[in-house]
């Protein structure tokens, strides 16, 4: 894989192989010493246009039980916010040696601008697009969601016929669009709900129903229910009157969560809004993944930098 | 002017006759077969059209003030490179042309060029603000004679503005030329909005926030009897309001760019920046509807919204993009492909549409007639035979920021006559210091 730019292009055996990588990593993570020496000597470069201490962390934990050199490169603050443009940037990583840049940026697309530049060799990691893609996060749900199904027998095995509603701001979120194309390819079925103003236009051919009603959506009883998180200042901008409403129609409170049955999850991609999208006691319920998503990025963010820097074929965990 | 006599043998005009033309003192002296070559520089034209000068409405110009992307001189050069002899040059400049100073400052420059006639367009308020009118009498009596007046770039969207300006342009028989495009429906839009905009999660520029505004002006444009220009029409909805408005009798006209008669918003799926334009890329349907309205008289003319963009501002992530493409050079040539080489158009319809009609509509004499006894020497001549990649080396001005590189497009402008004198040469553009010597003759 030369890059992970979105879930959009990956088909289904690279999803399923990816996945299985991923457990690979994870049954390591059990073991006394965690630290692999695969990438020993390669350089990776979290570089972080937009705050996100969770995600940053999360990719920084996987590169180093990977055995690679991280650099953190933070662009608030540095003399990316004096002007520096991306092009500069990606010319300085080049010049240091950087093998894989794991790239978070406000703009759309800014990953893909990287990989197609010229600017720099390295492997680009797409840590969140503004509101196009976040590939290991959707991989890291699938993940999350193929344990819970198939347990210990997960390898080789897709998610077909697992039934995921994925509830609010779908507009806004990357989240939302790199998981309706990776778990449509994974071969579940995938429900949109979600107040009509922040839910996109053009969305009649995505491979996912769209619908208003959470509390129908409850009702269905889906294997998996994905909160995302609202930000309260949509409101301002009239997607919403206020975080009342919003929460009472689209939030998953205490009422829905007792209707919802024993098998299903509810997830959350983080950091949450407790009593606005999801109540508390939704969120430490034993049916939330919210923990073990955490625990799954790290592991699945292994198996793609393991996929992006070393060649293929070898065993990663040896 | 220049006192040089050409004879241009075996052209074909535009209404399919061929014929040799004589120029001499600025001026079609002859037509017919076989003109006598006395003191004249012969040129063979044959297997070349010959259209009158071709006249651009809408051009960036960037001069004064954004010198980095462009200037009048190197704007013109492109226009003459494409077989344009007049550019009505866009007010957003530094200092935007809205007052009489500017404009008539705009017009000297082209004047010293000498590339091409440089007509300033006026803002409609000042500095481009959409707060207060202009001097707009004070721009229409200046030297420059203004007779167009846009805030292009932004729209006049206060409604009461537009209804003001569109009455008080008409004691000079202006015309407001408006970029339509509802701000308060377009804040941080990226792109067209629609199946594309969903899936590359960038914010969209819906098709209503420009249809709406077209449907306001011409109302507003009828209920008070004065003239509206749209600019870069981009949707198939702003074909049939336009289409609506000109049944009912308003007095309003319309130009189509060639991005949007040739290229859709799915280019813009790989986030290359040449492609961020505003109004941005539509869909195949939009592109198909536009072609129609030119066939059928809908949308008046084509204009080229040449906006010349530095490097950096391209070579960067798609939402720090700047908007904009570079289009005089590749103009005629896509208009070719677009609307003659698929039988929407005949090459009369290519003179109206690219010189007359947008000579007509900014009320400019000496531009944009046809090639006859007496008429002035503004005159292209074009071979339409050659297929070939759109390459960098057609470029003529400041700015490579043209979508249409590495694309096969039809065409080549050969020689472009401005005021008597060639500005483009057997395919090459002629130097200044030529220009000079042509303007000295004079
Ligand atoms: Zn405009």
């Amino acid at each position: 894989m030369r890059h992970l730019l979105s879930t959009r292009s990956l088909d289904r055996d690279a999803a399923v192989r990816l996945l299985d990588i991923a457990e690979d990593m994870a049954d390591t993570q059990t073991r006394e010493v965690r630290k692999l020496p695969t990438l020993r000597g390669k350089t990776v470069v979290n570089l972080f246009f937009e705050d996100s201490t969770r995600t940053r962390m999360s990719f920084e934990a996987a590169a180093k039980r990977l055995s690679a050199d991280v650099i953190n490169f933070s662009a608030k603050g540095s003399s990316v916010s004096k002007g520096e443009s991306l092009k500069d940037t990606a010319q300085t990583l080049q010049a240091i040696g950087a093998d894989a840049v794991v790239i978070r940026h406000s703009a759309s697309g800014a990953p893909q601008t990287l990989a197609d530049s010229g600017w720099i060799q390295a492997g680009v990691l797409n840590a969140g697009d503004g509101t196009h893609e976040h590939p290991t996060q959707a991989l890291l749900d699938a993940f999350t969601m193929r344990r819970r199904r198939h347990g210990a027998a997960s390898r080789g095995r897709d998610l077909d016929g697992f039934r995921v509603t994925i509830v609010g701001d779908v507009l806004h979120s990357r989240v939302a669009r790199s998981n309706v194309w990776l778990l449509s390819t994974l071969g579940a079925e995938v429900t949109l709900v979600g107040p009509p103003t922040l839910m996109p236009l053009g969305t009649a051919a995505w491979p996912a129903t769209i619908g208003y009603d959470l509390d129908a959506a409850v009702d269905a009883g889906p294997d998996a229910l994905m909160m995302l998180r609202i930000q309260a200042e949509r409101m301002n901008d009239a997607y919403f009157p206020n975080a009342r409403e919003y929460s009472r129609l689209w939030g998953l409170d205490d009422r829905r969560l007792s209707r919802l049955p024993g098998r299903s999850i509810v997830m959350h991609p983080g950091p949450m809004n407790r009593g606005l999208e999801i109540s508390a006691r939704a969120a430490d319920d034993p049916r939330s993944s919210v923990l073990e998503q955490v625990a799954n990025g790290v592991s699945v963010r292994m198996a793609a930098l393991y996929l992006l820097l070393s060649g293929a074929g070898e065993d990663p965990t040896s | 002017m220049t006192t040089r006599a050409f004879l241009i043998t075996g052209a074909r005009l535009a209404d399919g006759r061929t014929t040799d033309i004589r120029i001499e003192a600025g001026r079609v002296t002859e037509l017919g077969a076989g003109l006598d070559a006395r003191g004249a520089e012969t040129i063979d034209a044959s297997g070349l059209i010959a259209l009158p000068g071709l006249v651009d409405l809408h051009t960036h110009l960037r001069e004064p003030g954004y010198e980095q992307s462009e200037t009048v001189l190197t704007g013109t050069r492109a226009a003459a490179a494409g077989g344009f002899t007049t550019v009505f040059a866009m007010a957003n400049t530094s200092p935007v042309a809205d007052t009489a100073g500017v404009v008539e400052q705009e017009l000297a420059l082209g004047e010293a060029a000498g590339y091409a006639r440089v007509q300033p367009i006026g803002a409609v308020t000042v500095g481009l603000q959409g707060e207060r009118l202009a001097e707009l009498g004070a721009m229409a009596r200046s030297r420059a004679a203004v007779r167009v007046f846009s805030d292009d770039g932004f729209c006049v969207s206060d409604s009461r503005l537009m209804r003001r300006a569109l009455e008080y342009v008409k004691t000079v028989d202006g015309v407001i030329a408006q970029h339509a495009q509802d701000p308060a429906l377009t804040v941080g839009a990226q792109m067209n909005e629609g199946t594309v905009s969903a899936e590359l999660g960038l914010t969209g520029w819906p098709a209503v926030a420009e249809e709406s505004i077209i449907a306001r002006d011409v109302l507003l444009a009828e209920h008070v009897g004065a003239r509206l220009h749209v600019c870069h029409l981009s949707t198939a909805g702003s074909v049939e309001v336009l289409r609506w408005a000109k049944a009912r009798g308003a007095q309003v006209t319309a130009e189509v760019t060639p991005h949007h008669l040739l290229l859709t918003e799915e280019l813009v799926r790989g986030y290359d920046p040449r492609y961020k334009v505003n109004p941005p890329l539509r869909r195949q349907e939009d592109v198909d509807a536009l072609r129609l309205a030119v066939a059928d008289g809908t949308i008046d003319i084509v204009a080229t919204d040449h906006a010349p963009h530095p490097v950096e501002a391209k070579e960067c992530e798609w939402p720090a993009a700047a908007n904009g493409m570079v289009g005089l050079e590749s103009a005629l040539s896509v208009v070719q492909a677009t609307l003659v080489d698929p039988g929407h158009v005949g090459w009369s319809d290519v003179a109206r549409i690219l010189s007359e009609a947008p000579a007509r509509i900014g009320r400019i004499t000496g531009q944009g007639e046809p090639i006859a006894v007496g008429s002035t020497a503004e005159i292209t001549l074009y071979d339409p035979s050659p297929v070939r990649p759109f390459g960098t080396d057609r470029l003529r001005g400041q700015a490579v920021n043209s979508p249409f590189i590495g694309t096969e497009l039809p065409g080549r402008v050969v020689w472009t006559f401005h005021d008597g004198y060639p500005t483009l040469a057997d395919g090459e553009l002629r130097e200044p210091d030529d220009i000079a010597a042509e303007l000295v003759r004079a």
